[in-house]
């Protein structure tokens, strides 16, 4: 799928969170930490943050490297699994904080961990239509494990913005883009749950590497490409082991998928996650160079984008923090100063 | 509900929207009520680039803040010029000092309980770059 | 206009006055000032209160003590502003005396903190910070002034432990006032390393807020004299204010209200600060104390620590503050402060004050601020 105008990212901005707690502190105090750990360390929002507070951030920080004002956005869509009101769109704050104006297009969106590209393959349609100059889609998740759980010790929090506007003014051009979804429930949440419930095995080969494969598969076949055609790979990532196994079953290789692969240190951020893999590819990708992103979100879908980087990025890139800047911050706190913060103890 | 009270600030709140002075080129933060001389003032976004002027840690707070406990509030010297009051985020409390360049940030101040709103401000952290 | 005198004062112990209410303590206070008038003869009552709305404990006090006090039917109000209600009221006072409207009208400050918990009671002092723009990040009153103190530190070169000298003064000074709050006096050295309650503010060098009432009648030339009681002439009254935020000040160490109050008080009383032998400040901390005395022109910017290091701040010092315990010794108690300031004055200018006596007093001075010195409110005494 392409628009008819052919579009791209004008700009990107990512924001994590400075906090942190190691796999192995959880693994302390659920399995006498015995047992291996799916990533090192995930990113831990602090108590005055959530996923309005991060989208903002990415999102100002996209701006910035696009050099646009916010008032030339004609959408601002924000996608999680935990936005903070049930009703009330997380658009309308992020929107009034970036400075927009009125004139603009600001719900949410939901698909567990693709609710980002959902907005962004949204954006482009918004976009490539003229309805629109630019759009902001943005990935951003503050997301819940149950204690105890195999997920406490991937679900973190993190944001990415994506600034959709014109080819000619992007510095990475969005080729083409599909869809891949079907009904499957690897992983949902009932509305008055505090938690979400997962298939365990039901969720990697039925879900998470079947609807990536089905997705990257008919994209490449649509264009006529090889996984070796790309410079990058970039895969959603809600443990380390994931991406790289689905990288290679589709034949990408390690290096390809080295520079975007962040959820060994910041675990996964949902929503945020694949997006913020690119952000990072993005901060170090040379012009000409071609990125193939696809994203993951339970329920179930992927969503798979080819991109060829411009000019344009090497001056843009500085004008916002790189996503190394966040994740060099890095301040590890212990489970009781996590549970107090992530609201897991029951006051009364 | 407090409903009225905060979104009449958002503006400033959300974005650190001051005025300036269309002739002489004075800005100010909080930003003021437009009485005889409205059309002398503009509004006006500041970077949120300051320095610490001085600050404390709440140790006894007022109801609603305890979840807090311990923050640091500080009065911030923006470089514009103006001087506000605002919490410091991202900062060991025994990090903080007078003089140390911060930014402004977005965060969430208070969460005014199930029925009540998310109240966003602006806050100051160590600058990031 | 006429003079105006104080013929009568009454007040409670400043404490936990579980079993009162705000309208009760107000009479046993009024009581003691009526002294063998008869209250019909009061023409308005002037009530401070900084809390009362605020706590949700009794608004209306006017009413409520006018009624209770043998007064039903008097003129009587509120006022409100903050901890410089006890002041404000006073001026009021002045007003209807010097005017010629009431030949006698009674203050009376109440305060009744006690009935609601801690966190409550910080909500309700950060009410009279800027709302909007500085209650609404979790500032406390304490937090204001202990922001103040570490930029004063760091502008003047001064150490937390060198403010001692004010709570330390207090203290002793309180040990003789038998209704204080707090009557032992405190080692320096603990001030130091006592419990922060806004850093660099710790629990020795921070006052208690606590209940109380204090009444003074307030009386012209000749109701004073066809009453015969001892008296003191209020020479001088002056209400200013400043903006709120500490922000939007010119010099947020800088009280310019309380500076501008005073002025213009012992301006009207044809005084200056060097006739004053003996003070009353708003003195929570060491730092509102110490800012004060320079804006009242008693030290120069930056030397009011050092000052109270010298010991000029003692009964026999230079510069007597604090007297009767101070916020911190005697006890805080908001709105009435003000009151609970000038009938200590009345008690050095009659000599009265045994072991806290300052020798020969004969010109005193009563501030009181709302907030960090939103408002400033300032009599000055002169004992006849």
């Amino acid at each position: 799928m392409r628009p008819n105008k052919l579009v791209g990212i004008t700009g990107y901005g990512v924001y994590v969170p400075r906090f942190r707690i190691a796999a192995r502190e959880i693994a302390r105090v659920w399995t006498d930490g015995n047992g291996g750990v799916p990533v090192d360390a995930k990113s831990v929002a602090g108590p005055d943050e959530d996923t309005i507070t991060m989208a903002i951030e990415a999102g100002r920080n996209a701006l910035a490297r696009a050099g646009i004002s916010a008032e030339q956005l004609g959408a601002v869509w924000v996608g999680s699994e935990s936005h903070p009101y049930a009703v009330k769109p997380s658009g309308t704050i992020v929107a009034e904080a970036l400075g927009t104006g009125p004139w603009i297009s600001a719900a949410d969106w939901e698909f567990a961990c693709k609710a980002g590209t959902e907005a962004w393959t949204a954006a482009m349609g918004l976009v490539g239509s003229g309805m629109a100059s630019y759009a902001l889609a943005i990935g951003a998740d503050t997301a819940q494990g149950r204690p105890g759980d195999a997920l406490e010790y991937t679900a973190a929090s993190g944001a990415a913005a994506l600034l959709v506007g014109p080819a000619e003014d992007a510095l990475a051009v969005v080729e083409a883009t599909c869809s891949h979804v079907d009904d499957t429930p690897d992983f949902f949440r009932r509305a008055e749950q505090a938690y979400p419930v997962h298939g365990s095995r039901f969720t990697g080969e039925p879900a998470y590497f079947t609807q990536i494969r089905s997705a990257a598969a008919h994209l490449l076949e649509q264009l006529g490409a090889k996984p070796g055609d790309y410079t990058y790979a970039v895969f959603h990532q809600p443990n380390a082991r994931f991406p790289q196994a689905v990288g290679k079953q589709l034949g990408f290789s390690a290096q390809q998928l080295a520079p975007g692969l962040l959820a060994p240190k910041i675990g996964n951020t949902y929503s945020a996650a694949a997006l913020l893999g690119l952000c990072a590819v993005l901060d170090v990708a040379q012009p000409g160079e071609t990125i193939f992103v696809t994203s993951y979100g339970s329920g179930a879908g992927a969503d798979a984008y080819a991109l060829r980087v411009t000019d344009a990025i090497m001056e843009r890139r500085k004008r916002a923090p790189l996503t190394a800047a966040y994740l060099a911050r890095e301040t590890f706190v212990d489970y009781a100063i996590y549970a107090r913060w992530r609201g897991k103890i029951v006051l009364g | 509900m407090d409903l009225a009270k905060h979104w009449r600030q958002r503006a400033a709140r959300y974005r650190l929207e001051g005025q300036r002075n269309r002739a002489t080129g004075e800005v100010r933060f909080p930003p003021e009520p437009l009485v005889s001389d409205a059309d002398a003032w503009e509004a006006f976004t500041f970077s949120g680039r300051g320095l610490v002027y001085s600050f404390s840690v709440v140790r006894q707070p007022p109801d609603g803040y305890e979840s807090q406990v311990p923050y640091v509030v500080a009065l911030i010297k923006l470089e514009e010029g103006p001087l506000i009051t605002a919490q410091i985020t991202d900062c060991d409390v025994t990090d903080v000092q007078i003089d140390m360049p911060v930014e402004a940030t977005t965060r969430r101040l208070r969460d005014l309980g199930p029925e009540g709103l998310l109240l966003y401000a602006y806050k100051f952290r160590p600058r990031l770059s | 206009m006429q003079s105006v005198y104080i013929v009568g004062t009454g007040q409670t112990p400043v404490a936990e006055h579980w079993e009162h209410t705000a309208t009760v303590l107000a009479w046993q206070a009024l009581r003691g000032a009526f002294g063998t008038v008869a209250p019909e003869r009061v023409g308005a009552l002037y009530v401070a209160n900084a809390l009362g709305g605020a706590l949700g404990t009794q608004s209306q006090l006017g009413a409520a003590i006018a009624a209770t006090a043998g007064m039903r039917g008097v003129e009587a109000h509120v006022i409100e502003a903050g901890g410089a209600s006890g002041g404000v009221a006073l001026r009021q006072a002045c007003l209807a005396v010097a005017s010629g409207a009431h030949d006698l009208v009674a203050v009376v400050g109440v305060e009744k903190a006690t009935d609601v918990l801690d966190g409550r009671l910080e909500a309700g002092l950060a009410l009279g910070l800027d709302s909007d723009w500085e209650a609404v990040h979790g500032v406390t009153l304490t937090a204001q002034w202990a922001m103040l103190m570490r930029r004063y530190m760091h502008q003047y070169g001064y150490t937390a432990a060198d403010f001692a000298p004010f709570p330390v003064n207090a203290h002793a000074n309180g040990a003789a006032n038998p209704n204080a709050l707090y009557r032992f006096p405190i080692n320096p050295q603990k001030v130091e390393t006592a419990t922060m309650v806004a850093d660099p503010l710790g629990l020795l060098d921070c006052s208690t807020v606590a209940d109380g009432a204090a009444a003074l009648l307030v009386a012209s030339e000749g109701f004073a004299r066809e009453l015969g009681t001892r008296r003191v002439r209020i020479a001088g009254s002056s209400v200013t204010t400043d903006a709120l935020a500490l922000g939007r000040r010119a010099d947020p160490l800088w009280l310019e209200a309380a500076a501008r109050s005073s002025a213009a008080a012992l301006r009207s009383a044809r005084l200056t600060h060097a006739d004053v032998d003996v003070l009353e400040l708003t003195d929570p901390h060491g730092i509102a104390a110490a800012l004060a005395l320079e804006a009242n022109g008693f030290a120069e910017r930056g030397t009011a620590v050092q000052l109270a290091r010298e010991g000029s701040i003692t009964p026999h010092g230079s510069t007597p503050l604090a007297t009767g315990g101070g916020c911190k010794a005697r006890g805080d108690t908001v709105g009435a402060n003000g009151v609970y300031q000038v009938i200590e004055l009345v008690r050095q200018l009659h000599g009265e004050a045994q072991a806290a006596q300052v020798p020969n007093a004969r010109v005193a001075l009563a501030q009181c601020l709302g907030g960090v010195g939103a408002t400033a409110a300032t009599h000055i005494l002169v004992a006849e």
